[in-house]
């Protein structure tokens, strides 16, 4: 078997159906032998950035390994960004990228770039098969380190010559690595641990993030599962959320910078915090010495660098959500705990309070269009409808995290890490692929979208009936409102100045282009849209002046949220808080 | 975290990992990209059959970052196993060093006199140099070149240092 068809093979051996790519001189040979089998559709992309993010939206609305492929030098350069986003969300995804032949490496060779030197900080792990003998075991052991433990990137940088040699095919059972073991069932003894501090708890609240999601739909079965039955509390992160029902009554919404109200007074003020698959980012903690700062934290997480990497917490536990999840509701069955029901009353009562503060309202107008009202109708419209939700990064990101509920995992795909513009449209499309009947938005900035606009072509190509909900502010909104709030209003460079006109540019794609300027026109459009089977493409034209809120300045701690205009950022932020993103 | 409350502790860390192109850029890259220090850094190759080999480095940093970094270390592909011989108790840390001296007369014999003190090794001589090859403690490599600064070193190579737990335990 040539390398190439040991890559086809490998392929299909680990049940790649889709494969997200852009060809080039260094990975013709891969393209070829693609060419002559049926069981891998190729997608081709129109930027390979474009290509990891379909593959991250293919990934995290299927729990599968996204797959892509590229060529050498530019093609895995212009994946880097990509592949960052992917690592810092814990994304499974394995990029095949080609190389100068191995004759050449090292020679400035046309194309050439040192791709596994340049990758190695930004994957998980990376490969450079010089020898087409242990092509098939790198293939198979990319997708075990790719899905296992906490998931990543990895890169196999394949050399042209490789593509064209001769060697054996091993399958995948044949394949274990040598010293990759992650943990995933837990210390019964923490776990034990946990479940008393637990049922001993007066104020405590589960703050569950993205290793949920990642651990698969068991997880967020048996979380929901585990709240009910302790009637607690619970928040999730942005990567989190669809991990509980939104729809349930002991979800008080996303935390953090622009979370709610009451996930974020609870997080400051109970005494027992249940960490599960969340890592104490700095968008969640705000300023670290008030960070909950009388509470006991149990942290359970897969990667034992998670532990006491920000916050100091009490009861580390190793291991899969679900794994660990499974055990935490089997000890506290086995135990017959029950927390007492008059101190959960008052916790509750307490949360009651915050929550009628009601933190995401609005001031709403008849004669312009709110970016929340129009992600309220959006919400509203498609209620009934098989939805998932990509987005860009910036204000309207914040809002439809705020605002539209999921109800269940895999459904909200967004770039929460690395906060990468241009992700949204991408990940739609791959989100499509993997579920051709579903209702697959990206709700977008204008200055967002235009970071990877040229992917309408690949949603067309493939009949990909995606839509596009631009909140267009002229801004970039996100920026727009620091710049407000704490550099004295002065825009640098925020405003987007000589947009396009986003119909006609979605009808040059073979799109449809969709406007409402007032606001009686937002929910003809919405239905439009939905109702459109083909990629659209929406410009809703907004009020520029809408901020984000809440809001915890930077350098700020949790109590020291602001709920509205009304609220004072720049006093409100101390001077080290201004160095902070 | 409170981290510049707590205190600067120096650890020795002993790392298996596989013995493959990149292993040791993996393990540097972790360090100079989450800003975390290397003291010393040495690696070879310590179990051919099986492409094994032995990373020893000292690092520093409060008692959060050290565990971050066996933490962090630990979630590499290619490592197999991390030590933190600091921790674990006393470990024998050896350090090698080839020192350079050149001078004639009196320097140059009590640069000989004290090497023989030292327990160092002339493994090359000329009738105006001497190449001396110490190994101890890097205390005691320090203070020997220490003295030999004062009596015409030239040239100077430290090995880094390389450690083990005592007693009978194997890794």
């Amino acid at each position: 078997m040539t390398g190439a068809e040991i890559v086809l093979r490998a392929l299909r051996d680990q049940g790649v159906d889709v494969v997200f790519g852009y060809p080039g001189g260094a990975v013709l040979p891969i393209y070829d032998a693609l060419f002559q089998q049926n069981a891998i559709r190729h997608v081709l992309v129109r930027h390979e950035q474009g290509a990891v993010h379909a593959a991250e939206g293919y990934a995290r609305s299927t729990g599968k390994v996204g797959v892509v492929l590229v060529t050498s030098g530019p093609g895995a350069t212009n994946a880097v960004t990509g592949l960052t986003d992917a690592l810092m969300d814990s994304i499974p995804v394995v990029c095949l990228t080609g190389q100068v032949p191995t004759h050449l490496i090292g020679n400035d060779a046309f194309q050439e770039a040192d791709t596994t030197g340049i990758t190695r900080p930004c994957t998980k792990h990376n490969y450079l098969v010089k020898d087409v003998d242990r092509l098939a075991r790198v293939m198979h052991e990319a997708f075990v380190v790719a899905k296992s433990g906490r998931p990543g990137p990895v890169v196999i940088d394949i050399p042209k010559d490789v593509q064209f040699a001769s060697g054996p095919y091993v399958g995948p059972t044949e394949v274990r690595h040598k010293s990759y073991r992650p943990q995933v069932k837990a210390d019964l003894a923490r776990v034990e641990e946990a479940v008393e501090l637990m049922a001993a708890a007066r104020r405590p609240i589960f703050y569950t993030g993205g290793g949920i999601i990642n651990s698969g739909p068991l997880a967020s079965k048996l979380l929901t599962q585990f709240v009910r039955m302790t009637g607690y509390p619970c928040t999730n992160t942005l990567m989190g959320l669809g991990g509980l029902p939104a729809s349930d009554s002991h979800f008080l919404g996303m935390l953090g910078m622009h979370g709610t109200y009451e996930a974020n007074l609870a997080m400051y003020h109970c005494d027992v915090m249940i960490n599960i698959g969340a890592r104490f980012d700095d968008r969640v903690t705000g300023k670290l010495s008030e960070f909950s700062p009388n509470s006991k934290k149990i942290h359970v997480d897969i990667d034992p660098s998670s532990i006491n990497k920000n916050v100091r917490v009490d009861v580390p536990i190793i291991g899969d959500a679900a794994h660990v999840l499974e055990d935490m509701i089997r000890i506290w069955r086995a135990k017959h705990k029950r927390p007492d029901p008059k101190t959960l009353r008052d916790w509750w009562a307490q949360i009651e309070t915050w929550r009628k503060r009601d933190c995401l309202r609005y001031t709403r107008s008849e004669t312009i269009i709110k970016p929340q009202f129009a992600i309220e109708r959006l919400r509203d419209l498609i209620r009934d409808r098989d939805y998932y939700i990509t987005t860009e990064v910036g204000q309207h990101q914040m809002w439809a995290a705020q605002f539209i509920p999921f109800e269940a995992p895999n459904r909200w795909l967004t770039s929460g890490g690395l906060g990468t513009m241009g992700y949204g449209l991408p990940a739609a499309i791959g989100c499509q692929l993997a579920h051709p009947e579903a209702l697959v938005i990206d709700v977008a900035g204008e200055a967002s979208i235009m970071m990877n606009i040229q992917e309408l072509s690949t949603a067309v190509q493939y009949r990909a009936p995606i839509k596009v909900f631009i909140l267009n502010n002229q801004y970039m909104g996100m920026v727009r409102q620091w710049q407000e709030l704490l550099h004295g209003g002065r825009y640098a460079e925020s405003y987007s100045e000589a947009l396009p006109d986003f119909v006609k540019l979605a009808e040059a794609f073979g799109c449809v282009g969709l406007r409402a300027t007032k606001v009686a026109e937002v929910d003809d459009v919405i239905r439009e849209m939905i109702n459109t089977p083909k990629p659209v493409v929406v410009d809703m034209a907004v009020d520029p002046h809408e901020n984000c809120f809440p809001m915890i300045p930077g350098g700020k701690a949790h109590y020291e949220i602001l709920l509205g205009p009304e609220d004072d950022v720049a006093e409100a932020t101390p001077e080290e808080g201004m160095v902070l993103v | 975290m409170s981290s510049t409350t707590e205190s600067i502790e120096k650890h020795t860390i002993a790392v298996l990992v596989d013995n493959e192109p990149g292993v040791l850029a993996r393990v540097i890259g972790l360090f100079s990209g989450r800003g975390y220090n290397i003291e010393s850094l040495t690696v070879a190759e310590v179990d051919p059959d099986q492409s094994l080999s032995r990373i020893t480095v000292v690092t520093t940093g409060t008692p959060m970052i050290i565990e971050q970094i066996k933490a962090q270390l630990s979630r590499l592909v290619p490592v197999h196993r991390v030590r933190d011989l600091t921790e674990e108790g006393r470990a024998v840390e050896r350090e090698l060093a080839l020192v350079k001296v050149s001078g004639t007369g009196d320097r140059r014999i009590e640069a000989l006199r004290l090497a023989d003190v030292f327990k160092a090794r002339v493994v090359d001589a000329t009738l105006n140099s001497f190449v001396f090859e110490i190994t101890g403690s890097s205390d005691e490599v320090q203070d020997f070149i220490g003295l030999m600064r004062q009596l015409g070193l030239v040239e100077l190579c430290r090995a880094g240092v390389v450690a083990m737990s005592r007693g009978p335990a194997g890794f």
